[in-house]
């Protein structure tokens, strides 16, 4: 998928006078954060349970080599297939490569956000093989031929309306009169189209929320049944994971599903968690005849052993997103990559680098609510902040930013200097205000009163700034 | 070699080599002891109470419940269920033993098909391994007599569960399995697949509202029979007198 996370400027700013979208966005966020807050409170162990998820996390991701080994030699016990992919590229080439020897024409696929950064659907196209989307929000994304705007959500920007009218578009079989009144008759729809399709299918791609070491499994979690249709429809299921979603055992992974669907959709439990374990066994009468696990690496392995390490034990709930102001503003698509939200500010710059994404690392008001929500207390904001350290150690940040800061410094590190100057400025201030109470506008800060106005300084105290109110208190009391 | 290239990446990140050999055989400890974790309160119920948390958690998630006495009632109840929903009489059910030692023939109407779900299938008929009472969650391992297209093919899926089978954790569940279950290709507990259901299918992929029945089935009932004693409603039994503890609190009208 195209970076382009250099544009999120123009991006954000297209997406606050995108009246659609900021309805969707309206609509949504609030679903999300009432469903959370009622499930965390229903649960009185939740905050433990936050303590346990990040310690099962980072004791996997400390022995990752171990677990990873043991969790392959399990896959192969169960008679699956595990493809070792360092790179997106190697991941493609595993994936068309199974499809082809499969003789695959069509292939289904579960939702999967792994599959997103690898752009396999483009490839398999590319190569003769139709990719079908089976999740509804996959499902509009693809025949909108756009990319999801959310990690668990991906239609999150798209009203009833939007479905409708790519239903009548791209289903040319529809009769002109049906009619769409309730978005059951929308479900209904897609219900229907896609049944053919997982009838069709050679070939099954799921994702993965988990992989076992203990039982070679690895895990889905979906709430409409489409992630099991695929996978056991076809005659092969590939399952697309990447090396940090192993855990060590059943109880690791069942404490992190505690975790999981409340943190994302508010619900206890997933509709469907299932657990899958090499391919159709003796005397099973359905279920694929192959399985095949194709484990990317893609940057993760170097995130390991830095000050970004932590976000590799993120499981995907979007939790984050879901409470951000600047993702609540401006919706996934701004942030011009797969992952947007706080949880894509960090690991989008570790995966397609900061030179093409440092705005992403600022595009937060660092309010830390999305630490808060996070289940396994991933240190988001910290993490941001680092990425603004590298940011500007490699002179990525833009030139007047640089000429402000250096001008800031010289005059910080001076502080009788730096008296002077405040007290100058609270003056300027308090006369260019007067009458208004308060500053409308700035000259060099047009930006910033554009959308709110500055109050004026402090007028109490001799001069109105600290040092000044400071000394006069000493002086009052004889000191 | 990718795995090579994998492997040797994380390990000197993590600035060491692989795992000193007593290091690995303590983490081979763990994957063959697996530890539990904190498990929530909830669920640790008496058992007549557990069942219920089980019964009314499947309702929050929108299943429907019918508890029976024994086996013999179960045709009834799924003949009953099938015309109050308007449903076909017709029905695939899971090839398990315990189905099948269920008499069916008391309702000749009834047409049982011992197999796998097909496309065409309006209702299918699973055998239930477990229940969890935690979040009202059906254990469904697949098996020679436990076919997975029964859990996600038909619009209407209705399971069978005895009420001994109902336990109060994840971690209960994943201890029968360990004890009981036992794959001849690994050797291991694990079946190719387990589904853990909670409700039926849905999305709310449209404007972030619930609709029920997205791909899966629309509705999902349970046929609890109740084997458990111990586990009966207590509704017959006329709650005890309420009596101070000793030294505990003062019970209401003391």
């Amino acid at each position: 998928m195209q970076v382009t996370s250099p544009a999120f400027k123009q991006n954000a700013a297209r997406a606050m006078a995108d009246v659609g979208l900021q309805k969707a966005l309206g609509t949504a966020k609030g679903a999300f954060l009432t469903r959370r807050a009622a499930a965390v409170a229903a649960l009185p162990e939740f905050e433990r349970l936050r303590d346990v998820g990040r310690d099962i996390k980072n004791h996997a991701l400390a022995n990752l080599d171990f677990y990873l080994e043991r969790y392959a030699a399990a896959v192969e016990r169960a008679g699956g297939k595990v493809h070792w992919c360092s790179t997106a590229e190697d991941a493609r080439a595993a994936i068309l490569k199974i499809c082809r020897d499969a003789g695959a024409r069509t292939v289904t696929k579960g939702k999967s956000m792994i599959s997103e950064e690898i752009a396999v659907n483009a490839h398999l196209e590319s190569n003769g093989i139709l990719p079908v989307e089976t999740d509804l929000g996959e499902y509009i994304i693809q025949l909108r031929q756009e990319h999801p705007s959310h990690i668990i959500a991906p239609a999150f920007h798209l009203n009833r309306e939007d479905w409708e009218a790519e239903f009548r578009r791209s289903h040319t079989d529809l009769p002109r009169d049906r009619v769409f009144a309730e978005r059951r008759d929308i479900m209904q729809e897609a219900r229907g189209k896609l049944r053919d399709r997982f009838l069709a299918a050679d070939v099954g791609i799921t994702g993965a929320n988990f992989l076992i070491a203990e039982t070679g499994s690895s895990v889905i979690v979906t709430n409409e049944g489409n992630g099991d249709l695929t996978q056991t429809l076809p005659r092969v299921h590939i399952a697309l994971a990447s090396i940090e979603k192993v855990v060590p055992t059943l109880e690791d992974a069942t404490s992190l599903l505690r975790l999981l669907a409340r943190s994302a959709t508010g619900q206890d439990f997933s509709v469907y968690t299932t657990f899958s374990t090499g391919a159709r066994r003796e005397g099973e009468l359905d279920g694929p005849e192959e399985y095949h696990v194709v484990l990317l690496d893609n940057g993760r392995s170097n995130m390991l052993g830095t000050e970004f390490g932590e976000m590799l034990r993120c499981i995907r709930c979007a939790a984050c997103m879901n409470h951000c102001p600047v993702y609540g503003a401006v919706g996934g698509h701004a942030y011009g990559w797969v992952y947007p939200g706080p949880m894509g500010s960090v690991l989008t710059p570790a995966l397609a680098g900061i030179e093409r994404t440092a705005n992403l690392p600022n595009a937060s008001t660092f309010c830390g609510k999305c630490e808060s929500v996070c289940p396994v207390k991933i240190p988001l904001p910290k993490m941001m902040r680092h990425w603004r350290e590298r940011e500007f150690e490699r002179h990525l940040t833009p030139k007047a930013q640089r000429r402000n800061l250096a001008l800031w410094r010289y005059v910080a590190r001076r502080p009788a200097l730096y008296r002077m100057a405040t007290r100058a400025a609270v003056a300027a201030l308090g006369l260019w205000g007067r009458g208004r109470g308060a500053v409308p506008t700035l000259p060099l800060a047009g930006g910033w009163t554009e959308g709110r106005d500055l109050p004026l300084p402090e007028r109490s105290g001799a001069g109105g700034t600290f040092m000044a109110a400071y000394a006069k208190q000493r002086r009052q009391n004889g000191r | 070699m990718s795995k090579d290239t994998i492997l040797n990446t994380i390990r000197r990140n993590l600035r060491r080599g692989p795992l000193p050999a007593d290091q690995a055989a303590m983490l081979d400890g763990r994957l063959a002891t697996h530890p539990r974790h904190l498990i929530p309160a909830r669920s640790r119920l008496p058992r007549p109470e557990q069942v219920a948390l089980f019964v009314r958690n499947l309702e929050k998630e929108f299943a429907t419940v019918e508890r029976v006495p024994e086996p013999a009632a179960v045709p009834a109840a799924v003949a009953d269920y099938l015309a109050a929903q308007n449903l076909p009489s017709r029905f695939a059910m899971a090839p398990h033993e315990e189905m099948a030692a269920i008499p069916w023939e008391n309702r000749p109407l009834l047409e049982v098909e011992k197999r796998r779900a097909d496309p065409a299938d309006s209702v299918g008929v699973q055998h239930g391994y477990a229940g969890i009472a935690e979040t009202g969650t059906l254990m469904l391992p697949s098996a020679p007599g436990r076919p997975t297209t029964l859990n996600i093919l038909p619009e209407t899926e209705i399971v069978v569960l005895r009420a001994t089978r109902v336990v109060g954790a994840y971690e209960e569940a994943w201890d029968l399995l360990r004890a009981e279950n036992r794959d001849a290709l690994t050797g291991g507990h694990m079946p190719r697949n387990v589904m853990l259901v909670t409700g039926p299918s849905r999305s709310a992929d449209i404007e972030q509202t619930l609709e029920l029945g997205a791909h899966g089935p629309r509705r999902l009932h349970v046929v609890l029979v109740d084997d458990d004693p111990a586990a009966l409603p207590m509704a017959d039994a006329s709650p005890p007198p309420r009596t101070a503890e000793p030294g505990g609190r003062p019970a209401p009208g003391d």
